[in-house]
């Protein structure tokens, strides 16, 4: 089951650049939360300090106080504890190319010293089911890379191993945005499926992909969070002028 | 004056209404301007690339000329290769096949014996085995040191040491070898003679690889130690450029698991990069195969076999070096030759895997993710 994740004060910097400015916000455990906004307005950037991923970048630095939980992300733990139980979906499907299928579902856990054949086998076959690809690769687990899929289904490839460490919350940075419409639908459904199990965090430029699948939505601008609310309140009747002249494509 | 009409309408914003009439006239008075002219229909640019010709003759010349200059490898590797079978046609006619593995026996000693000028008994077994256990040696030594020293640079050099360090790097790459045979001369063999080699003989002399009391400090671990110095910049500088071929995202996507930098880069990097990896360290061997002057300075010359690693040996490019001029038989300078004709054809073949294993990475084939 998933945790919240409460963020407060938190301050972000790629070098000089101040890209995450006084964030606070509350996310709620086992919901879909969406975090909508222009391009560059460091909507990316703060997942990634969800996990601790930013600063794997030399430049990078933060500062502010991140609850998972009822742990304090910077202070408690180290990024590898961390990260072990914050999955992560990348933006582009990033599964290990001289891996099987089985090897890619079963990366995080083998990673981390898991060995029970029978374990793993359940648990990859869950992961599998969950992230609705079970079907259409359980023919060829151990035959095929996880190259040879196409980009959807490399993309659910990508969140079955996510899934297969069974994480408290998962971050998806616009996890459909390389995919063509078919695949951006299925990812979608499969959201909203996990979402009574996990804490999903949803990073999208897709208005209509946060309304769909997420009950809250954050919108953030030029580094700030503008305004974070239900979504159906942030798509009916923002409270700020900014976000209204985002949401009816005013700009961005 | 059309001149001064045409200068007016064109900072006009409505064009609509001027644009019939002056349209056609416009581009005269501007090529006038242009070439300084004022009366004449054809502009003096118009002229002079009218008066070019297609230049058909010229291109048709250099296209030739370029093909020479892409034949000519072909014609270079093809000579090569024809004057070697050609000069190796006596010894191999004598001995066949079995000169690369037979052994002779001395008359006085009754020891095994394999290349004896005088009395024409020529067998190249004792510089293949040379050839075979400096190189192996050598990549024993560098293979673990390059894939570190790439491993460091390329994932945890500080950016300020990252480019002196590269440059370095390569900078060995291009020291001649015979420096690297007066550095081993000077500094290398002597250290091996009066510290390294007494220890190992103490230490593993047991193994039957290290037991051979030696005087000199010459032999197959002097030569594999240069050896290993001198392919270490090749190993490494592909190992990284390999890795640097893998992309961004792999790495992230293992660190998002919850993996340690050395999880992150042996599942996200070197796994990804691994065919690469192999293609550089068989390049690697190919320039040890090859090597000459540095390793015949220190392996001691003697066409032996022992399997102490620290005998005195040689290896198939030293005893050509070190025999060539002096050949004192055709025979003799027949056996020469074949040893040649053997490095050239293993060099070439190891050369092109290691070329096709590296291709096989930097192109992207294992690591192209959507």
């Amino acid at each position: 089951m998933g945790v919240g994740i409460e963020v407060t004060n938190l301050n972000a910097w790629y070098g000089t650049n101040h890209t995450l400015q006084d964030i606070n916000l509350n996310i709620p455990a086992n919901h879909a939360t969406a975090l909508i906004g222009p391009s560059g307005c460091g909507k990316s950037t703060f997942v990634r300090c969800l996990n601790r991923m930013h600063e794997t970048n030399p430049i990078a630095r933060v500062t502010g106080t991140v609850r998972i939980g009822d742990l304090d992300i910077y202070v408690d733990a180290k990024p590898v504890e961390i990260r072990r139980r914050v999955g992560m979906v990348f933006q582009r499907p990033n599964p290990f190319p001289t891996m099987s299928i089985y090897d890619n579902v079963a990366s995080g856990l083998k990673l981390n010293g898991y060995s029970n054949r029978r374990g793993l086998d359940e648990i990859v076959e869950k992961s599998l089911k969950n992230s609705a690809l079970w079907d259409e690769v359980k023919d060829d687990l151990r035959k095929k890379s996880g190259a040879s899929l196409s980009g959807g289904q490399q993309q659910r490839l990508c969140i079955a191993r996510a899934l297969a460490v069974d994480p408290e919350v998962l971050l998806m940075d616009e996890p459909a945005s390389a995919l063509d419409p078919v695949s951006t639908s299925k990812i979608e459904d499969l959201i909203f499926q996990l979402k009574s199990q996990y804490t999903i965090v949803i990073v999208t430029h897709n208005m209509q992909q946060a309304a769909r699948v997420a009950e809250k939505t954050g919108f953030f601008l030029n580094g700030r969070m503008v305004e974070f609310d239900s979504t159906h309140k942030i798509f009916t009747n923002p409270s700020d002028k900014r976000t209204e002249d985002y949401i009816t494509g005013r700009f961005g | 004056m059309p001149g001064s009409l045409v200068l007016v309408t064109v900072h006009v914003p409505d064009i609509r209404i001027s644009r019939p009439q002056v349209q056609p006239e416009r581009p005269i008075p501007d090529a006038q301007k242009l070439a300084g002219e004022s009366t004449s229909d054809v502009s003096a640019v118009r002229k002079f690339l009218l008066s070019r010709g297609n230049s058909s003759i010229a291109d048709a010349v250099f296209h030739w000329l370029m093909v020479l200059c892409g034949l000519s490898i072909f014609a270079i590797v093809a000579l090569i290769a024809f004057e070697l079978v050609l000069r190796s046609q006596l010894s191999w006619q004598k001995f066949g096949l079995s000169f690369f593995y037979q052994a002779f026996t001395d008359r006085e000693t009754h020891l095994p014996m394999f290349w004896d000028p005088v009395n024409e008994h020529f067998s190249a077994l004792p510089f293949v085995y040379g050839t075979l256990v400096s190189s192996f040696l050598a990549l024993l030594i560098s293979v673990p040191l390059a894939i570190g020293l790439a491993i460091f640079l390329t994932e945890m050099c500080p950016l300020a040491l990252r480019g002196p360090l590269a440059f370095l790097t390569e900078l060995l790459a291009a020291i001649p070898s015979v420096i690297y045979g007066l550095w081993a001369v000077f500094v290398l063999v002597p250290l091996l003679r009066a510290h390294i080699n007494p220890f190992l003989i103490h230490g593993f002399g047991w193994t039957g690889l290290f037991n051979d009391e030696n005087p000199t400090g010459l032999g197959f671990l002097a030569a594999g130690v240069i050896l290993a110095i001198m392919i270490l910049p090749i190993i490494s500088s592909l190992t990284r450029e390999v890795m640097t071929a893998v992309p961004h995202s792999q790495r992230e996507a293992v660190l998002a698991l919850g993996a340690t930098r050395w999880e992150m880069i042996r599942m996200g990097v070197l796994r990804n990069a691994r065919i690469g990896i192999v293609g550089g360290i068989i390049l690697g061997l190919g320039r040890a195969l090859g090597e000459t002057m540095a390793v015949a300075m220190v392996i001691g010359n003697t066409p032996e076999i022992h399997r102490s690693l620290l005998s005195n040996g040689s290896t198939m490019s030293a005893v050509i070096a070190n025999e060539y001029a002096e050949a004192v038989s055709d025979m003799h300078f027949s056996a020469l030759t074949e040893i040649g004709l053997a490095l050239f054809i293993i060099t070439i073949i190891v050369n092109a895997l290691a070329q096709l294993l590296i291709w096989m990475v930097t192109r992207g084939t294992p690591s192209q993710v959507h």
